[in-house]
């Protein structure tokens, strides 16, 4: 008996969308953990907290803070315009996108070598010899803003992935589930840096 | 599948939302000048809930999504809520 097997696409973008928000949930919690170290130690040292947050540059923050807000409009006018079946106008708000993700790593870099020139980086010997809760501060500022800008990297890969795809035309107005799934990715990212950049840079 | 049939944001609408999420920030930038004590804390951390609210619905389409994917995301929510609250009264009250 032959089984034909009757070879269907099987797409499904409801289900595939869950399966991406769930994922985010356990990116929530990842960083939700951070957050809630970072919350016990600031209860614990916070007049150490408050000198080593005082080193950080509220405005290279606040311009990256920009950076992410305008480049998540991007990404939504992006599937918007998919939606509207706009290819044209979708290329260009994913590399509008991207730029700005790539300013935002650029900025990071500058921050951080920044740093880096006064010896302030994980393991340096100014850093061993700042009171305990400067110490874990820094410790903490690395993990988060380091853990968050992976996660803008991945999001750029996505993204960039995303643009080849939109146009090779494997991404249109009738299927953009991956469009979707990466423009809620960049948002994430983007809902991290909101919760980062006033604990870290603003609360002096 | 039924994408057609979906809500699409207007361009207008996202520009507006990011409008309203820079003056937010602004607002949370300049905070810090005042000396508001522990309020600070507060205030940042109220409008920072405020913004992710708002991009949840709007720029996450949340607002536009079934009642299911709406109820689980509030209930992470919560959930982080409920971890962030046991630690502390743990912390405090041990």
């Amino acid at each position: 008996m032959a089984v034909h097997q009757i070879h269907t696409e099987h797409t499904d973008s409801e289900t595939g969308k869950l399966g991406m928000w769930i994922f985010l949930f356990t990116e929530l919690f990842l960083f939700g953990g951070l957050f809630l170290v970072y919350s016990i130690f600031r209860a614990k040292y916070s007049a150490e907290f408050h000198v080593a947050a005082g080193e950080l540059n509220a405005f290279i923050g606040t311009l990256n803070t920009v950076f992410l807000l305008v480049s998540s409009m991007t990404v939504a006018m992006a599937l918007a315009a998919m939606q509207k079946g706009d290819r044209r106008l979708t290329l260009f708000l994913l590399m509008v996108t991207i730029i700005l993700a790539a300013l935002f790593i650029l900025n990071k870099y500058f921050e951080w070598s920044h740093k880096f020139e006064y010896g302030i980086y994980p393991g340096s010997p100014v850093l061993k010899n700042m009171p305990h809760g400067e110490l874990l501060f820094f410790g903490l500022y690395y993990m988060m803003t380091g853990l968050h800008a992976l996660h803008v990297l991945i999001g750029m890969v996505l993204l960039s992935i995303t643009t080849v795809r939109v146009r090779a035309r494997r991404i249109n107005s009738t299927r953009y589930l991956m469009l979707e799934n990466s423009a809620l990715y960049w948002h994430l990212v983007d809902l991290i840096w909101i919760f980062l950049f006033p604990l870290l840079y603003l609360i002096t | 599948m039924k994408q057609d049939e979906k809500h699409i944001s207007s361009y207008s609408s996202l520009a507006v939302v990011l409008t309203i999420l820079l003056v937010l920030t602004t607002i949370s930038v300049l905070a810090t000048g005042f000396h508001l004590g522990p309020f600070t804390v507060v205030l940042a951390l109220v409008i920072a809930s405020t913004k992710v609210f708002i991009v949840l619905t709007q720029f996450m389409h949340l607002k536009f999504e079934n009642l299911f994917l709406r109820l689980a995301v509030t209930g992470v929510f919560v959930l982080f809520a409920l971890v962030v609250i046991i630690t502390f009264v743990d912390y405090y009250f041990r």
